[in-house]
């Protein structure tokens, strides 16, 4: 029976680390950003003060059913991929559903929020919302090839799909998977650029030129939601990147509450660093069209991802 | 009866009438957020109301120029959680940057009434208050209020961004004490600024009743 609530009580943690991380990720690219041109910026909490806002509006328009779904659809989405994803490693209180998923289970379900968005998008019916939606499709088949490929790489060379299994590996070896297969990390940080939508891949939200693309004609509550599961989903991608390629987090010897603490220190340390990457990234590009995305994307990571798969296959014994 | 009307004293119907056609807009009644009414989650919201503002910036006259300004480096209006909105729906609120002629009023219009309450309006510069030197153009409106319900007027011609970064304090002020946002009052009032509007606005081709 304790053992139910420690389940449910660490759910709501996970739910909790990941919306507050998420969300002050976000206001500290906007902090960087501005510190970067030169300016005070905004405060780190103003995120948080954007998403009260936006669920205090008293009025909220939805453009029929679909419409008023796809924040809540967005919000499911990233709620289940968190529980799949071993926050810290075998953690009591992070652990969730990490042993039941796998990678290619992961792999289907982030789809499902862009899924809801294009739906509600394409009922608004604003012409924005349906150019929004097909580049971001677009974009979606130029990333994910690289991305799958890296991620193929990494199932061949350990011979399994649970990123719970690659954490006990690197934690066993003493070796991170960036060490082990280099290629197929840097076909994945390359993916992650188009994933997480900044410049010069912010041709789905397009400031200026689409108006914010799908979520045009969603204001309010809706918007505040949409915002939550954005925020969500950028703290799974980077803890998945964690987990997947730098170790993962939490691998120390203290006991209780002390490792925990220490486990969550690391996490952040390290998806602190690895978020800074495409966000420095955007500070100093301009904007892609969507042929230069998909281009960008076939070209040379998808070359690494396919470099990451003969490694793979060679380090296996496969060939060579 | 008869002759007291013709020499001139009005009939309670025409001072009602008077009173609607005369009132104030600005500081008009019936707001959901009287400071006597707003609780402490009240409070709370417009603590956040007031630091994050999303600004839809419509560049009608001059006063465009002076947005880019306020934005950048220099004034950087985001250190109060100033930011650019990309559509009405997301906007809190609506910059009148000059004057307006009529065929962009009916557009502004449009763009106010897809905005979610609590909505605030800005305008900028003597031609948004009472024309300015547009005051005697056939086809611009002079008095922004008659059209919809303005917040804060920042005077200039044009307002630098000191000016705008002021205004935007003097908004977060109203917004603190519960004393912005016209939305419903415009809902309310809304035969009286139809009336207004369908004055001056030629082809009038807005749908009676449509989703706001």
């Amino acid at each position: 029976m304790e053992g139910i609530f420690i389940k449910i009580l660490g759910a709501f943690l996970t739910a909790i680390l990941a919306f507050v991380v998420g969300m002050l990720y976000g206001g500290l690219r906007r902090k960087v950003i501005a510190r970067a041109q030169n300016r005070v910026g905004p405060p780190i909490h103003q995120n948080f003060l954007d998403l009260m806002k936006l669920q205090a509006k008293r009025t909220n328009i939805a453009h029929g059913f679909m419409g008023h779904m796809a924040p809540v659809w967005i919000i499911i989405a990233a709620m289940t991929v968190l529980m799949f994803i071993p926050i810290l490693h075998g953690n009591l209180w992070f652990e969730n559903l990490t042993m039941k998923g796998d990678l290619i289970f992961l792999l289907y379900m982030m789809v499902f929020g862009s899924l809801g968005m294009a739906l509600g998008a394409g009922q608004s019916g604003n012409p924005n919302s349906a150019m929004g939606v097909s580049r971001g499709l677009a974009q979606l088949v130029g990333f994910e090839i690289p991305f799958f490929l890296a991620l193929i790489a990494l199932m061949i060379q350990f011979n399994t799909t649970s990123i719970a299994v690659l954490m006990d590996h690197q934690e066993a070896t003493g070796r991170w998977i960036i060490v082990d297969n280099p290629f197929a990390f840097i076909a994945a940080l390359l993916a992650s650029l188009g994933m997480f939508r900044y410049a010069p891949f912010d041709i789905v939200g397009a400031p200026a030129e689409l108006a914010s693309g799908p979520r045009s004609e969603f204001g309010g509550k809706y918007l505040g939601t949409m915002m939550t599961g954005g925020a969500v989903f950028a703290f799974i991608k980077l803890v998945m990147y964690v987990d997947l390629f730098l170790g993962g987090a939490g691998n120390n010897n203290l006991e209780g509450l002390a490792g925990t603490a220490l486990g969550l220190v690391e996490l952040l340390v390290k998806t602190f660093l690895l978020y800074m990457i495409p966000v420095f990234i955007g500070l100093v590009t301009p904007r892609f069209r969507t042929e230069q995305a998909i281009q960008f994307f076939w070209k040379w990571p998808t070359f690494f991802g396919i470099l990451a798969i003969v490694w793979a296959l060679y380090k296996n014994g496969t060939i060579g | 009866m008869s002759e007291i009307k013709s020499i001139g004293i009005p009939t309670p119907e025409e001072i009602k009438q008077a009173q609607i056609d005369f009132a104030p807009r600005c500081t008009s009644a019936g707001r959901v957020n009287d400071k006597e009414t707003q609780g402490m989650v009240e409070h709370i919201l417009n603590f956040a109301r007031k630091h994050s503002l999303f600004v839809v910036a419509y560049g009608t006259g001059c006063g465009a120029i002076e947005i880019p300004a306020t934005m950048t480096s220099r004034y950087d209006a985001e250190r109060f959680g100033i930011r650019g909105a990309a559509t009405p729906r997301q906007a809190d609120v609506m910059l009148i940057t000059g004057y307006l002629s009529t065929k962009t009023l009916k557009r502004v219009i449009r763009v106010y009434e897809q905005m979610q309450d609590p909505k605030y309006v800005i305008a900028f510069g003597s031609c948004a208050i009472n024309g300015g030197m547009y005051f005697d153009s056939y086809n611009t409106i002079n008095a922004l209020d008659r059209y919809l319900p303005v917040d804060v007027y920042i005077s200039g011609c044009m307002p630098r961004p000191e000016s705008v970064i002021k205004g935007f304090v003097k908004l977060q002020e109203l917004i603190k004490n519960g004393n912005a946002g016209n939305g419903e009052a415009y809902r309310s009032d809304l035969d009286w600024y139809r009336k207004n509007q369908q004055k001056v606005i030629k082809n009038w081709d807005f749908p009676d009743n449509y989703n706001w």
